[in-house]
């Protein structure tokens, strides 16, 4: 008995001890004089990895808008490459700030994990890539097959629902590491290989002969990508969810990273507001009033980050218009509440 | 008065420090203290886990293992399917490394005899190969020969549509290797009862054997006479009971080989580069047991003109298996957990299917760690408990 109280009241005493998590990512940021931003192991178009060290891609320029925000410098940025295994670890314990790669925002994800999504930056499904010399046409061919899939990821369980729902059969071939997964599959060791149609021609283009492999026309999935922060720090999700939507409002206004220092002057109060030369939008996120030039004049807007990195012009070649990538305005759904 | 108040003083000096010298008094104190600083700290551990992970809205408890996980598994023993729950497939997860465990230690117990063997052989050239393999294969980081036998073999077969038909039903390609599996029929049930019965009436002769040995000291080949028991008694059974098994041939439809049993390449170079990398230090070990054996005894046995594979079974094996077991015992422990590196290239194990996969999909670290690692330590526990039953057997004697 006298044991069990004196456990207990150490345990209290140091318990006390442990840490308290206050809202003081941004000023954990500051200090650091770094951003700990979270990609995934390299894919092209989103986070490529250049042969001198340096990260390209659409959702590195995130992380880059998030720096130019905070510091006015795009390249205050620690890249961490981390597999889809253990990125949510990595953020939970406070080693990333942000995850900004290809992650599907899920009820499961947003609610059980502690985290949270800020907003989508890419509308993404779920297709199949198949050898183009297999005569396969489509994913209802598929009954029997055996097939490439990236575990621990939303494409595991959407792969197995779209089966069952077909009354079909599969064998899966996992692994955690992408590209012991797409060696495989050229290799041959799988009929078909499956992830978000935008990751399958990234990867596509990076094959030794991309016209050898054909992608089947059905998007099984929903997949809403989106940067990710921990959950209950409100002021920092606020911070990376507004650099995007200033992204996607900066296009819808025309302003680009070329036209950005003459717009400070535009007498649109739209744009005013945007640039912070009217309003004070950049002090409730803790930022400068200008933050958004800083932003725009490293990275560009939305449209000048899609067409630099995954458009109809690059190697991936992902055509934008008529997509629900496209603004609203054109058909699209990029839609961003407004800067006001 | 100032005598007594200086007795008084140094009585109560004396049983202080006679206390404090007092071994026994000493050593409840220090056990008390232990005790209290192990369970203070085991308290504080979880407390502090449950506290930190209250604070990041993260939940530890075991309610998920209800839910239906929703993935595919490549290669199972049981039954599962995408509907079914975590629960399922740590099981799931625990069989098929059991399987690659079991499968993988009685391939490296018997290329580990043979290479230890070899390597004490007179022959030059034998001695030199199995000398060189067991360098080379030991000395290389084992995830990298596995990734070699998947990329570099298992990978690199034909593709089902030309495959290896080794014997008719074996088959091997890319996606695996195909065998026949047995489908029992009407009767099949007997003949595993008269099967179960001739190895226990095999054993019940050994041990007869053994003690007319001691006794009359005739002997008595029980061994052969076992093994002819359990080959023959059956075979008669099988034959008379009108064939009750028939076989489930794979063949080739729409993808891929169906029917049959299988097992993905990640089985094949798993199983390979496991028995292939413990079967050296098996060597070794065998080798280091044999030769521990006094050349004296050799020459005794040889003195009392044993013939040589009593020499073999009664006097150097009864006195290697003294060197040999605690090794192996290790080595055994090694392969189990060796067997976790099946997640470089996605075999299915615990560590893959459960630590890895489930973990990210449920996203319940610690309980998935925690049940993990309670797996591994039980096996590993049960493994050597048997072990060291065995060892004790083979002890030296003294009387």
């Amino acid at each position: 008995m006298r044991l069990n109280t004196l456990a207990i009241a150490a345990t209290m005493a140091v318990g006390s001890a442990a840490p308290v998590f206050a809202q003081e990512t941004l000023a954990a940021v500051q200090e650091r004089g770094m951003l700990n931003c979270q990609v995934g192991l390299p894919t092209p178009g989103f986070y490529a990895l250049a042969d001198d060290g340096t990260w390209s891609g659409m959702d590195v320029d995130l992380c880059r808008g998030v720096s130019a925000a905070i510091f006015g410098d795009p390249d205050m940025v620690e890249y961490q490459s981390v597999t889809s295994a253990v990125r949510f670890t990595a953020l939970a314990n406070s080693e990333s700030d942000m995850l900004s790669r290809t992650t599907t925002w899920t009820a499961v994800r947003d609610t059980q994990l502690g985290l949270d999504f800020t907003t989508v930056n890419f509308y993404d499904g779920q297709g199949f890539l198949v050898p183009a010399d297999s005569g396969i046409t489509s994913a209802l061919e598929l009954d029997g097959a055996t097939i490439c899939v990236l575990t621990g990821t939303t494409t595991e369980l959407n792969l197995a629902d779209y089966f069952r729902a077909n009354g079909m059969s599969f064998t899966p071939v996992t692994n955690e590491n992408v590209n012991v997964l797409v060696e495989t599959y050229l290799g041959g060791g799988c009929d078909a290989y499956t992830n978000d149609k935008s990751g399958l021609a990234a990867r596509r283009s990076a094959f030794p002969d991309p016209t050898a492999h054909a992608l089947l026309p059905e998007t099984v999935s929903k997949e809403p990508l989106g940067p990710v922060v921990r959950q209950g720090d409100d002021a920092w999700a606020n911070l990376v969810r507004w650099v995007v939507f200033g992204i996607i409002n900066a296009e819808e206004l025309g302003i680009t990273s070329e036209n950005v220092e003459e717009m400070m002057t535009s007498a649109d109060p739209n744009i005013a507001r945007l640039l912070g030369s009217e309003g004070n939008i950049g002090e409730g996120l803790g930022l400068s009033p200008t933050f958004m030039v800083d932003v725009i004049k490293s990275v560009g807007n939305y449209g000048e980050i899609y067409e630099a990195h995954v458009g109809a012009d690059t190697p991936i070649g992902i055509p934008r218009e008529g997509t629900l990538n496209a603004l609203w305005t054109e058909g699209g759904i990029i839609y961003a509440p407004p800067f006001r | 008065m100032a005598i007594t108040e200086t007795g008084r003083n140094s009585d109560a000096r004396s049983r202080f420090s006679r206390a404090l010298y007092d071994a026994r008094i000493r050593a409840i104190v220090l056990q008390v203290l232990t005790f209290v600083l192990v369970v203070g700290t085991l308290i504080w551990l979880t407390n502090n886990t449950m506290v930190n992970l209250q604070a990041r809205n993260m939940s530890a408890d075991f309610g998920f293992l209800d839910v239906s996980a929703g993935f595919g598994i490549g290669f199972t023993l049981i039954p599962y399917q995408e509907g079914d729950t975590y629960l399922r497939v740590f099981f799931v997860g625990i069989m098929n490394t059991l399987l690659v465990a079991v499968v993988a230690i009685v391939f490296a117990t018997i290329l580990g005899l043979i290479v230890g063997l070899a390597r004490l052989s007179n022959n030059w050239i034998i001695g030199v190969v199995a000398r060189s393999y067991i360098e080379v294969m030991r000395n290389t980081p084992l995830l990298l020969q596995i990734i070699a036998w998947y990329f570099g073999v298992f990978n690199l077969l034909p593709r089902p549509r030309d495959s290896v038909e080794i014997l008719n039903g074996l088959v091997l390609n890319n996606r695996g290797f195909y065998l026949p599996a047995p489908v029992p029929e009407t009767g099949f049930a007997i003949l595993m009862w008269v099967l179960l019965t001739s190895v226990i009436g095999a054993i019940a002769l050994h041990i007869w054997a053994g003690r007319r040995l001691e006794k009359t000291g005739k002997a008595f080949p029980s061994i052969l006479s076992g093994i002819a028991i359990v080959i023959v008694v059956p075979t008669l059974a099988y034959a008379f009971l009108g064939q009750p098994l028939s076989w489930d041939v794979p063949v080739l439809q729409g993808f891929n080989y169906v029917g049959g049993m299988s097992v993905p390449p990640s089985f094949c170079a798993l199983i390979v580069a496991l028995s292939v990398y413990t079967s050296c230090f098996i060597a070794e070990i065998v080798r280091s047991g044999i030769q521990s054996v006094s050349k004296g005894q050799l020459e005794a046995a040889g003195a009392l003109n044993l013939p040589a594979n009593w020499t073999l079974r009664r006097v150097v094996l009864p006195q290697a298996m003294r060197v040999i077991i605690p090794p192996l015992i290790s080595q055994y422990l090694n392969v189990t957990k060796n067997s976790s590196l099946a997640i470089a290239i996605g075999f299915p194990d615990l560590v893959s299917v459960w630590m890895n996969t489930s973990l990210n999909q449920s996203g319940r670290a610690i309980p998935i760690v925690a049940m993990t690692m309670g797996f591994y330590c039980a096996v590993s526990l049960s493994v050597s408990a048997i072990m060291n039953v065995y060892n004790k057997r083979v002890q030296l004697k003294e009387r």
